[in-house]
């Protein structure tokens, strides 16, 4: 409660100070500042933004996370971060990075991209995207304030019970991450409809599904996997709320309950979701591999199909997660052939990355690297997942450093580097300026190798039988050198990922815009000028073919044809319910984080009372004029 | 893309008017999709009650417990209230504006009877000894019973709201897909009940 005031107070304080303290025109003010502006947003181009660089510093907090784990571990009977900490520190950077990094930036890519691919002005719900990224925003912050306020959880990622039920684990650590992962979760369940009532609903003339980019169908199978993974862990995260904070018996045996149902449901979440985060990925490589060969995608139907079956399979084989709890022979046997099964689309993928850049025109610019540096090190993911499948070997391998190997080759080697490829590819699209190449190449080698130095040796580590989430082991079972190697590589990613930082601040700096198409691009997004207009098409193009942009280029033509004349764009009102909506989930999750349960009342009254203000709103947005849009576009053109 | 219609105008011809506009068209199919995302839910939740219905712990089972009378009367109030919410759209549809309130109202005061009810049940339930904190079986069923009597709750505060609008602003093309996508979630609702009185009470009576 009282940590809430102040919170609250401080809030007030910096609102105070940002737009210059209270008098009679302190509310113009404020409307008219930039703040407010972002706050308010229900652009698709700013959200996208704000999800991906919000993401980009919780990837950070969670990378610090990970250097002091890998300082702890550099040498046998450490004892820098030990027990307790150390627990917390493995729990906060696997959570941080799956929810507050790695989607969020994901978000943020598809926002703003996959509008511009598809054709459309703007996402099919804007105040719902809006609501989607505060409530993730809310809730991470809720997440990361357990740090300050009472302990972070430390049960791990999986949080699994009968460890995080009150009778062994009594802080409020696992309050913390079961109502920051409930209010980031509502978030990305609205994101999720949001991104498939665009692409069905929104799509511009001609821009037919066999004719979207290969980043737009893996954004859509990826938003399905969202619509139906999402609804397991909230009634998860529910139940094991209800288990802490109302003392009812879903996971706890003494009354009958079963700890194996949520290990169900977490599962029936979290295998779709290691798929949420690397199938866009998936869609960002095609992308990036094609434009720097300079050829058609290969085999762009069968990509298209590879990832509908992986988004299908990736629902039938949780089970693998929990060979060793005991389901018998029939369920792993089940479990473990659909999970190998997984691995013919994949490498259908795979191959046809390889075709693509066979006899192309191949410009290895950083995207490039990233993409390249990607195949090889996928693969090897691949390879020991299928492995891992095997349930017999599963036995040997499960809860080692094998899976910790295995998993980080998945998710850095491809979810983290195909974000590193879209921030150089896609850049001037969000921020209008190219970052720097030859900084990007310094960030790509150093990663790159520090990547392959800190988790190549793990698979030993693992084989030689170090388990994993343990904070030390003991000298003379030949775990000291590969453990010394796993920690020196991390120095290479730290390295990497401040040039990254620098090359953002620099970039921000410099004053020399991009051009729309500084990559000689093959779709629609690169028809727009960089930045984008707020509107995004002045008129809606008309499409004729896949590779819609290039089509059109290779017909001598400038650019798109309009599939519409030139008239009055529909644009939706900034709202500041959004963030009134997702303060109110935060003071909810408060509440029941502190066992209040008057202020969680409170928080949920406030959350219902703005759905209600909303639904009474009549506002309908208002119109751009064609003589503003012609008039821009050639302001444009006399500075150019 | 019917950009000529404003939201407050009224629509003159009779036919499916939720789907008139763009944005209507954007609002039911994002909210198909969202009771997509509601059906994994209670399918989970259907999931923990069936592994866990059996874990009563010494205190009432499932067959002493449930009283197949009442379930099936607050049964009938709910299905009813789908049909009741059928003839409303109807009446919508048909630019009927004062058959369609009518209609809603029905729906709304059959929904209260079914709450009604169902509160009756839970305090009925309490007082034989089987509480959300008693045992396993009780903790399952109240949260997928609770849950669905949450959404019964939220329907009808909905619903009234909508009224509400009506009355004041007219069937208007902006009402329209509001009223629908209200509509067909009183049918989800209705659906889900449906399994619950199959997956929890008859099962209950018989196995
Ligand atoms: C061919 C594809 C894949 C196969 C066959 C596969 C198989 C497996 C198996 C069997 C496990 C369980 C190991 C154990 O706990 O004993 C596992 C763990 C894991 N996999 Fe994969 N996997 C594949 C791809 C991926 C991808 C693409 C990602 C993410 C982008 C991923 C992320 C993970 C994670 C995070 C875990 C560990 C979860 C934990 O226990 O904390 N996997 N994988
Ligand atoms: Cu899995």
């Amino acid at each position: 409660m009282g940590t809430l005031l102040v919170v609250l107070v401080l809030a007030l304080f910096l609102a105070a100070i940002l737009t210059g303290g209270y008098n009679k025109d302190f509310l113009e003010r404020v409307r008219h500042s930039k703040v407010w502006d972002w706050l308010t947003t229900v652009d698709h181009k700013k959200i996208g933004i704000m999800y991906f660089m919000s993401g980009f510093f919780f990837l950070l907090i969670g990378g610090l996370e990970a250097v002091f784990m890998r300082l702890q571990l550099i040498v046998p009977n450490n004892d820098l971060f030990t027990g307790d900490t150390f627990n917390k520190l493995l729990t906060m950077h696997g959570t941080t990075m799956i929810f507050l990094a790695a989607m969020p930036m994901i978000f943020g890519i598809i926002n703003v991209v996959m509008p511009l691919q598809i054709g459309a002005r703007d996402v099919a719900f804007p105040f719902l995207n809006s609501l989607g990224f505060w409530a993730f925003f809310f809730g991470g912050l809720l997440l990361n304030l357990s740090w300050i306020f009472g302990g972070a959880p430390n049960a791990g990622w999986t949080s699994y019970p009968s460890l995080a039920l009150m009778g062994f684990n009594p802080g409020p650590g696992i309050d913390y991450y079961v109502l920051g992962l409930q209010i980031s979760g509502i978030g990305s369940l609205m994101s999720g409809i949001n991104f498939l009532a665009t692409i069905i609903n929104m799509r511009t003339p001609g821009m037919t599904f066999l004719r979207m980019p290969m980043f737009t169908w893996t954004s859509f199978v990826t938003s399905a996997l969202l619509l139906f993974a999402m609804p397991p862990l909230t009634v998860g995260l529910l139940l094991l709320m209800f288990d802490r904070v109302f003392g009812s018996a879903f996971f706890d045996p003494a009354l009958g309950g079963s700890p194996v149902i949520w290990q169900h449901l977490f599962w029936i979440f979290g295998h779709p979701e290691v798929y949420i985060v690397i199938l866009p990925a998936f869609g960002i490589m095609s992308e990036v591999i094609s434009t720097f060969s300079k050829k058609r995608l290969f085999g762009y139907t069968s990509m298209v199909f590879a990832t509908v079956v992986i988004g299908f399979l990736g629902f039938m084989v949780w089970v693998h997660h929990m060979f060793t709890v005991g389901l018998g022979p029939m369920s792993n046997s089940i479990f473990a052939v659909a999970t190998m099964a997984i691995g013919v689309p994949t490498g259908i993928k795979v191959f046809n990355w390889l075709f693509t850049m066979w006899g192309g025109e191949l410009h290895f610019k950083t995207p490039m690297l990233w993409a390249v540096g990607f195949i090889p090190t996928f693969v090897m993911g691949g390879v020991t997942g299928v492995m891992l499948a095997v349930p017999p070997a599963d036995f040997q391998y499960h809860d080692s450093y094998f899976v910790v190997a295995h998993f980080h080759y998945v998710l850095v080697g491809g979810t983290v580097f195909a974000l590193f490829a879209g921030a150089y590819y896609w850049w001037p699209k969000m921020f209008g300026k190219l970052l720097d190449d030859r900084l990007g190449k310094w960030h790509f080698w150093l990663f790159f190798i520090g990547y392959h130095l800190t988790f190549f040796p793990q698979h030993f580590l693992g084989l030689f039988g170090m388990p994993r989430r343990v904070f030390t082991y003991q000298a003379g079972y030949g775990l000291e050198s590969l453990n010394m190697l796993s920690s020196i590589g991390a120095v290479g990613m730290v390295l990497g990922t401040i040039i990254f930082t620098i090359n953002v601040i620099k970039t921000a700096r410099s004053k020399e815009l991009a051009p729309a198409d500084p990559w000689d691009g093959r779709t629609l997004e690169w028809s727009v000028p960089s930045p984008v207009p707020e509107y995004n098409f002045a008129q809606l193009p008309l499409v004729r073919g896949y590779d819609a942009f290039w089509i059109e280029k290779q017909a001598g033509n400038k650019g798109m044809a309009p599939a519409e004349p030139l008239g009055p764009i529909h644009m939706p009102s900034p709202s500041y319910i959004p963030v009134i909506m997702s303060l109110g989930l935060f003071i909810a999750g408060y509440g029941f984080v502190a066992h209040a349960i008057p202020v969680a009342v409170i928080g949920i009254a406030v959350v219902f009372i703005s759905m209600f203000v909303r639904s009474f709103q009549q506002d309908f947005g208002y119109h751009i004029e064609p003589e503003e849009i012609v008039g821009s576009a050639k302001a444009k053109e006399v500075k150019a | 893309m019917a950009s000529h219609i404003h939201p407050n105008d009224r629509p003159k011809q009779p036919g499916h008017l939720e789907t008139a506009t763009f944005e209507g068209k954007n609002k039911v199919l994002g909210f198909w999709l969202f009771l997509g995302a509601e059906t994994v839910l209670f399918a989970c939740l259907f999931g923990t009650y069936l592994a866990l219905r059996n874990a009563n712990m010494g205190g009432p089972t499932t067959q002493q417990l449930y009283d197949l009378k009442l379930v099936g009367l607050a049964t009938f109030f709910l299905l009813t209230s789908s049909l009741t919410s059928v003839l409303a759209m109807n009446a919508m549809n048909r630019l009927k504006q004062g058959a369609m309130q009518f209609w809603l109202g029905v729906t709304v005061l059959l929904g209260l009877a079914f709450l009604i009810l169902e509160i009756y049940e839970f305090v009925h339930y309490v007082h034989e000894g089987h509480t959300f904190t008693s045992s396993a079986f009780g903790s399952s069923f109240y949260a997928l019973v609770g849950t669905h009597g949450a959404h019964v709750t939220f329907g009808l505060a909905w619903i009234m709201t909508l009224m509400i609008q009506t009355a004041r602003r007219g069937l208007t093309y902006e009402m329209a897909p509001k009223l629908f996508v209200s509509s067909l979630y009183w049918h989800f609702i209705d659906v889900v009940w449906v399994f619950i009185f199959t997956l929890v009470y008859l099962l209950g009576k018989v196995g």
